[in-house]
C-alpha cells in the first residue's frame, strides 16, 4: 500500500512573459501515494493550476524530475505525453468540457477512441456510467442534463480507462453544495472501490477537509501540512 | 483512432451546423458544377461537330485555288499568279492511273445570295452547279424526286432539286414539288426533286439551297470566265486512301499548274483535317471555359479554410479536452482534415448532380433553338472535378487543421 505513484522532483515552471520571467512553480517536490486522497490548496496565483497541468502531463516542467505511476515523463514528446495522459490519467474539470452534441454516452466513449486498444468500447463506457448512476441517462445530451448529472458524466469519462490517477480541478466549484457533496461522495467511493488515487485542486476548505492530506500552494512552493 | 468514427463525427458537426456549411460548399458546388458543364458542353459541340463531318463521309478532299497554307503546314509563303481550278482540272484528277486513289471528281460552282422565286415569294438561297459525281460524294438524297442525269447535264438543262428549307418559304410545303418551276436570278428552273432536310450542320449544308446542272449554271446563274470552277470534290475509293488520294491530286496539280512543293497555288482539306481543327478549337475553348471554372474551386477552397479557421477558434475547448484525454497531434489534425475533406466532397458531388443539370438543360436549350447539341458528361469529368475538389479540401484544409493540433493542451482548456 505503500507503493509511490507520484513522485516530483523540484519542479519548476518558468513562463515569459514578454521581457520577464515569470516563476510559476519554484521548486516544488512531493510525493503520493497510490490509493491516496490528496487536496490541493492555495490561494489564486499560488500556482496550483500550473502544478496541475504538470502532474496532468499537459504541460512540462521548465526543470525538474517527474515519475509518474513508474515512467519518467518529463523529456517526453507530445504524443508520449498524450498516451500517458490516456492511459494514466482520468480529468474533471470545474466546467464538465462536455461535448454538447454528442450523448452522455458518446462523451464517455471519447478517450477509448484515443486508446490504442481493441473496441471493447461499449461495454467499458457502460460501466463506467453505471458506476456513477448515471445507466438511465445514457442516451442523453449533456444539454438534457442537470449540472451534477453532467459532472457525473465527465466522472465516468475520466475513469473509463480505468486510470492510476483522478484529477479533479475544482470539480465542485460550478455545483450548488447539495450536488457538489454528491459528486465529492462519488469521487471517494470511487477512490475506496477502485483504490484510484485522487488530487483535488480546490480552494473550499469543506472539500479539502474530505481528503487524507492537505498540500498547501503558496507562491509557487509547498507548505504542507499533514491531517 | 478508426476512421469511420472521424468521418461520423465530422459528419455529425457538418449537419449540426446546416446553413453554415452549405453556405461554405455553395463555392465548391459552383465551381464543380461550371467545370462539368463546360467539359459536357465542349464534348457534346465535338461530338455533334465530328459526326457532322463524318455524315460527308471521312473519305472527301476539298481542292479550291488559293495559297494560305494547308491545314496542318505551317508554312505561309505568297504565291503570285494563282491559277484558278477548271473544268481541266477536274477531268485531270479523275484519271485511274495518274490517280488510283481517286474514285470520284465533282467540280462545282456555288453562289450565296441568288434570288429565287416561285408563287409570288421572293427569297435568297445558295445554288450548286454541280455534275451527277456531286450527289454521291455528298451522300445527299431526295424526299420526293430524282437528281439530274448526266444526260440532263450534258443538254444544259433547266432543271433543279431544292432543299427543305427552300420549298417551305417558297410554297409552304415540301411535297408535290416535282414538276413546279423556281426561277432562279430571273431563270425559270423545273424543279425534280426535293432534298431530303438535313438539320443544322457545321458543314454550312443548311436546307436553303438549290442544285442544278453545273453547265446551266455557268450559262445562266453563275458567271465565271471560261471553265473556272469554284470548287473540286474528290472522293477518295476509301477513308484509308484519302491520303494517298491527297498526294496523288497534289501531285497531279502541281504538274498542271507548273508550281513547286511548297508553293502551291491550291488548297486540299480533308474533312479528317477539318474535323482535327474543329476538335482542337474547341478543346482549347473548353481548357480555357473549364480552367476559368476551375478558378472559382479555388475560391471555394478559401470559403472551406475560412471556415474551417473560425471553427477551430470556436472548438479551442473541444480541442483541448480531446487532448487532455488522450488525442495525439495527428488524430486532432486527421479530424479536422476530414472534415474539410468531407465538406469539399460534399460539395464537388452536388455540383456534378448541378453541372449535369446545367448541361442538360442547354442540351435542351439548343436543340429548342435547333441546333444539335448533346452535352455528355463524361466519367472522366466527375471523376477530375470530385478529385480536385477533395484535392482541394485538403489542400485548403491543412492550414486550420495544423493549427488545430498545434494548439497547447493547457491554452486551449484554459479557453472561453
Amino acid at each position: 500500500m505503500d507503493e509511490i505513484v507520484i513522485r516530483a522532483e523540484a519542479l519548476k515552471k518558468i513562463y515569459r512573459m514578454g521581457e520577464v520571467d515569470v516563476q510559476a512553480l519554484r521548486g516544488i517536490s512531493l510525493q503520493v501515494k497510490r490509493g491516496e486522497v490528496v487536496a490541493i490548496t492555495g490561494p489564486s496565483g499560488s500556482g496550483k493550476s500550473t502544478l496541475m497541468s504538470i502532474l496532468g502531463c499537459l504541460d512540462r516542467p521548465t526543470s525538474g524530475d517527474y515519475n509518474l505511476d513508474g515512467e519518467q515523463v518529463a523529456g517526453l514528446t507530445d504524443d508520449q505525453l498524450a498516451s500517458i495522459r490516456n492511459r494514466k490519467i482520468g480529468f474533471v474539470f470545474q466546467s464538465f468540457n462536455l461535448l454538447q452534441r454528442i450523448s452522455a454516452l458518446g462523451n464517455v466513449e471519447l478517450p477509448l477512441g484515443y486508446a490504442n486498444r481493441p473496441d471493447e468500447g461499449k461495454g467499458r463506457a457502460e460501466t463506467a456510467l453505471r458506476a456513477v448512476g448515471l445507466e438511465n441517462r445514457m442516451k442523453h445530451r449533456p444539454t438534457e442534463l442537470s449540472g451534477g448529472e453532467q459532472q457525473r458524466v465527465a466522472v465516468a469519462r475520466a475513469l473509463v480507462n480505468e486510470p492510476a490517477i483522478l484529477m479533479a480541478d475544482e470539480p465542485t466549484g460550478n455545483l450548488d453544495s447539495k450536488s457538489g457533496q454528491e459528486i465529492m461522495d462519488l469521487l471517494l467511493r470511487l477512490n475506496r472501490a477502485g483504490n484510484t488515487t485522487l488530487l483535488i485542486i480546490t480552494h473550499d476548505p469543506r472539500i479539502a477537509a474530505q481528503a487524507q492530506r492537505t498540500i498547501v500552494i503558496r507562491d509557487g512552493m509547498v507548505e504542507e501540512k499533514m491531517l | 483512432m478508426k476512421i469511420r468514427r472521424v468521418i461520423l463525427g465530422a459528419l455529425s458537426i457538418l449537419v449540426g451546423n446546416k446553413l453554415r456549411s452549405s453556405l461554405t460548399i455553395l463555392g465548391i458546388v459552383i465551381g464543380v458544377a461550371a467545370v462539368i458543364a463546360m467539359l459536357a458542353i465542349g464534348q457534346g459541340a465535338q461530338n455533334s461537330i465530328t459526326s457532322s463531318i463524318s455524315s460527308i463521309g471521312t473519305n472527301v478532299l476539298y481542292l479550291s485555288s488559293g495559297s494560305s497554307p494547308r491545314f496542318g503546314s505551317g508554312t505561309s509563303t505568297t504565291v503570285r499568279n494563282i491559277r484558278p481550278l477548271t473544268m481541266a482540272d477536274a477531268q485531270a484528277l479523275n484519271n485511274p492511273f495518274q490517280a488510283p486513289g481517286v474514285l470520284a471528281v465533282a467540280p462545282i460552282l456555288t453562289s450565296g445570295n441568288i434570288s429565287a422565286s416561285a408563287d409570288g415569294q421572293a427569297t435568297t438561297t445558295t445554288v450548286y452547279g454541280v455534275t451527277t459525281d456531286y450527289f454521291s460524294i455528298r451522300s445527299e438524297q431526295v424526299s420526293e424526286g430524282a437528281f439530274f442525269n448526266n444526260q440532263q447535264v450534258n443538254d444544259h438543262a433547266r432543271v433543279a432539286t431544292i432543299g427543305a428549307d427552300l420549298a417551305t418559304t417558297l410554297f409552304g410545303r415540301t411535297n408535290n414539288l416535282v414538276g413546279q418551276s423556281i426561277r432562279i436570278n430571273g431563270q425559270t428552273f423545273t424543279i425534280i426533286g426535293v432534298l431530303k432536310s438535313k438539320g443544322g450542320s457545321a458543314m454550312g449544308s443548311s436546307d436553303n439551297q438549290v442544285i442544278i446542272p453545273i453547265t446551266t449554271a455557268r450559262d445562266r446563274v453563275i458567271r465565271r470566265a471560261g471553265d473556272e470552277v469554284d470548287t473540286i470534290y474528290i472522293q477518295a475509293t476509301s477513308a484509308n486512301t484519302a491520303s494517298q488520294a491527297s498526294t496523288q491530286v497534289s501531285n497531279i496539280m502541281r504538274m498542271r499548274h507548273h508550281v513547286a512543293v511548297g508553293s502551291e497555288d491550291f488548297n486540299i482539306f480533308s474533312s479528317t483535317d477539318l474535323q482535327q481543327t474543329a476538335s482542337s478549337i474547341i478543346n482549347i475553348l473548353t481548357i480555357f471555359l473549364g480552367g476559368i471554372a476551375a478558378i472559382s474551386l479555388l475560391v471555394g477552397g478559401i470559403g472551406i479554410m475560412n471556415i474551417m479557421l473560425v471553427s477551430v477558434t470556436e472548438r479551442t475547448r473541444e480541442i483541448g479536452l480531446r487532448k487532455a484525454v488522450g488525442a495525439r497531434n495527428r488524430d486532432i489534425l486527421i479530424q479536422f482534415l476530414i472534415e474539410s475533406l468531407v465538406l469539399s466532397l460534399l460539395g464537388g458531388l452536388i455540383g456534378v448532380l448541378f453541372g449535369w443539370l446545367i448541361a442538360v438543360s442547354i442540351g435542351w436549350v439548343a436543340s429548342a433553338l435547333g441546333t444539335a447539341l448533346t452535352p455528355s458528361v463524361s466519367l472522366n469529368s466527375i471523376l477530375l472535378s470530385t478529385l480536385f475538389s477533395a484535392a482541394v479540401g485538403l489542400f485548403f484544409g491543412i492550414y486550420p487543421a495544423r493549427r488545430a493540433a498545434s494548439l497547447e493542451p493547457v491554452e486551449a482548456l484554459r479557453t472561453e
